[in-house]
């Protein structure tokens, strides 16, 4: 065997997950999908004292589309809405694809991939992009975490050690909107080295209403290209203004270097997935997203 | 800190006591002797402990066996009797798809689901199948064959037995 021995807890209730939660002291882990936590116990990365499995508890897997959201519960596995975008979502399903491997993402949850808060992961990078927010409940109750404010840096998040996120919202673009995505890795399935989505909105007068663009692997957290939005909003999206979009987005880039990709490799391809991500969005308006 | 559970695997009910921090792939090989689960590296990259939970992959690796209390999980030696392979086995030996054959009975569990969801798969979507194992032997050249050759057998077989395997024998 090879993780650390620790203490194994299955509460029936979210009042005992919460509080199973809260009495670790900080030092217990919730175990839902295992995609990432079990490689991490099993290297010893992690050495939590309990961990905290949510698997049977009521109510959380659900996948429920109202009012242009899509809200998504703690124990909805990858494939599941991997299956809901084949018929609903171009966008999700591409994004998806790309989560790991059929194995990995059978098991795996969306909201265990959005609070394991990998800089290199795919769904994160969505989750900004579509301006999503993360439901948490602690012993204080429920609170909303909008996307912006949820990713502070590698595996960390604002999420308290007391605190179980018991799903995520995101907001499904507006019907018309078009959308891009494209990565750079190894292999299919790796983690990215680095990756890009857009999703531009339109006005009827063919300018850009809203432009989202998010990266991954190109900073400790996956980050907006607030630059490059600015430059496209309002304005008719011609090939020269998407690459000006594009470098104005990568240019806050600070990507670190490691031995997979080094950090300059990073921002020039980052600058040109984003080129690639807004031009394949600009190009779909009127399509399904 | 252990734990009992109940698992049906290869359609046979066991009742164990198991750690909490055992895999499921430790209970497969070290409590039922199950050993053509293979494993590699032990953290979810390498595909040799591949199984199926309830007709789907996964990682034997990266789930806890009391995580398995209550489920159905399928393992290699479950896809045919004793004295017969399954049609993918045998398009793996007809068309040389394994040298050593540490990575196959992952790469067989994988390809089991996967024809069952697309029955005349592409080369290209053999090859994104199989970037979810390792293989270090064969280069993959006669793995896609084999998948090739195994969708096609399945597809001309009229009882083909990719159907999602039986809950129950």
């Amino acid at each position: 065997m090879k993780p650390a021995p620790f203490d194994y807890v299955a509460p029936a209730s979210l009042d005992e997950a919460v509080s199973a939660l809260a009495s670790g002291d900080g030092d217990a882990k919730v175990l839902a999908g295992g995609q990432s936590l079990i490689p991490m116990l099993a290297l010893r990365l992690a050495r939590p004292a309990t961990l905290v499995d949510i698997n049977l508890l009521p109510g959380l897997d659900g996948l429920r589309e109202a009012s242009g959201m899509l809200e998504i519960g703690a124990l909805v596995r990858q494939r599941a809405l991997e299956r809901w975008a084949a018929s609903r979502s171009p966008l999700f399903a591409e994004v998806l694809r790309h989560v790991a491997h059929p194995p990995i993402r059978n098991r795996g949850t969306i909201v265990g991939n959005v609070v394991h808060a990998d800089p290199a992961s795919e769904l994160p990078a969505l989750l900004l992009c579509l301006e999503g927010v993360v439901v948490a409940r602690g012993p204080r109750g429920e609170r909303m975490i909008p996307a912006d404010r949820f990713y502070r840096a590698p595996l960390t998040t604002a999420l308290g050690a007391d605190e179980l996120a018991t799903a995520v919202r995101f907001t499904l673009p507006p019907a018309g909107a078009g959308w891009g995505f494209a990565e750079v890795s190894r292999r299919h399935g790796d983690f990215a080295l680095v990756g890009a989505v857009a999703v531009l909105t339109r006005t009827g007068d063919g300018t850009v209403a809203r432009a989202r663009l998010a990266f991954f692997g190109a900073g400790g957290t996956p980050l907006r290209g607030l630059g490059g939005e600015r430059v496209l909003e309002g304005r008719a999206p011609s090939a020269a203004l998407l690459a000006e979009a594009a470098r104005a987005a990568a240019a806050t880039l600070s990507p670190d270097g490691d031995i997979h990709a080094t950090a300059e490799y990073r921002r020039r391809v980052a600058a040109t997935l984003a080129e690639r991500t807004l031009t394949a969005a600009s190009a779909r308006w009127g399509g399904p997203s | 800190m252990t734990r009992t559970i109940r698992v049906t695997v290869n359609g046979r009910e066991h009742e164990r006591a198991v750690e909490v921090r055992a895999t499921l792939a430790e209970l497969l090989r070290e409590n039922l002797d199950l050993t053509g689960t293979h494993v590699g590296c032990e953290h979810g990259v390498c595909g040799a402990c591949t199984v199926l939970l309830d007709g789907e992959p996964v990682r034997a690796c990266l789930m806890l066996a009391v995580q398995a209390d209550g489920q159905r999980i399928t393992t290699i030696e479950g896809l045919a009797p004793a004295d017969s392979l399954h049609p993918i086995q045998e398009a793996f030996w007809a068309k040389h798809g394994l040298q050593c054959g540490y990575c196959t009975p992952g790469i067989i569990m994988s390809a089991c689901a996967f024809l069952r969801e697309r029955p005349a798969p592409s080369r290209e979507e053999i090859r994104e199948m199989l970037a979810g194992h390792l293989c270090r032997c064969t280069g993959y050249h006669f793995i896609v064959e084999a998948i090739e050759a195994a969708a096609q057998a399945l597809a001309s077989s009229s009882s083909h037995r990719t159907e999602k395997p039986p809950k129950d024998p």
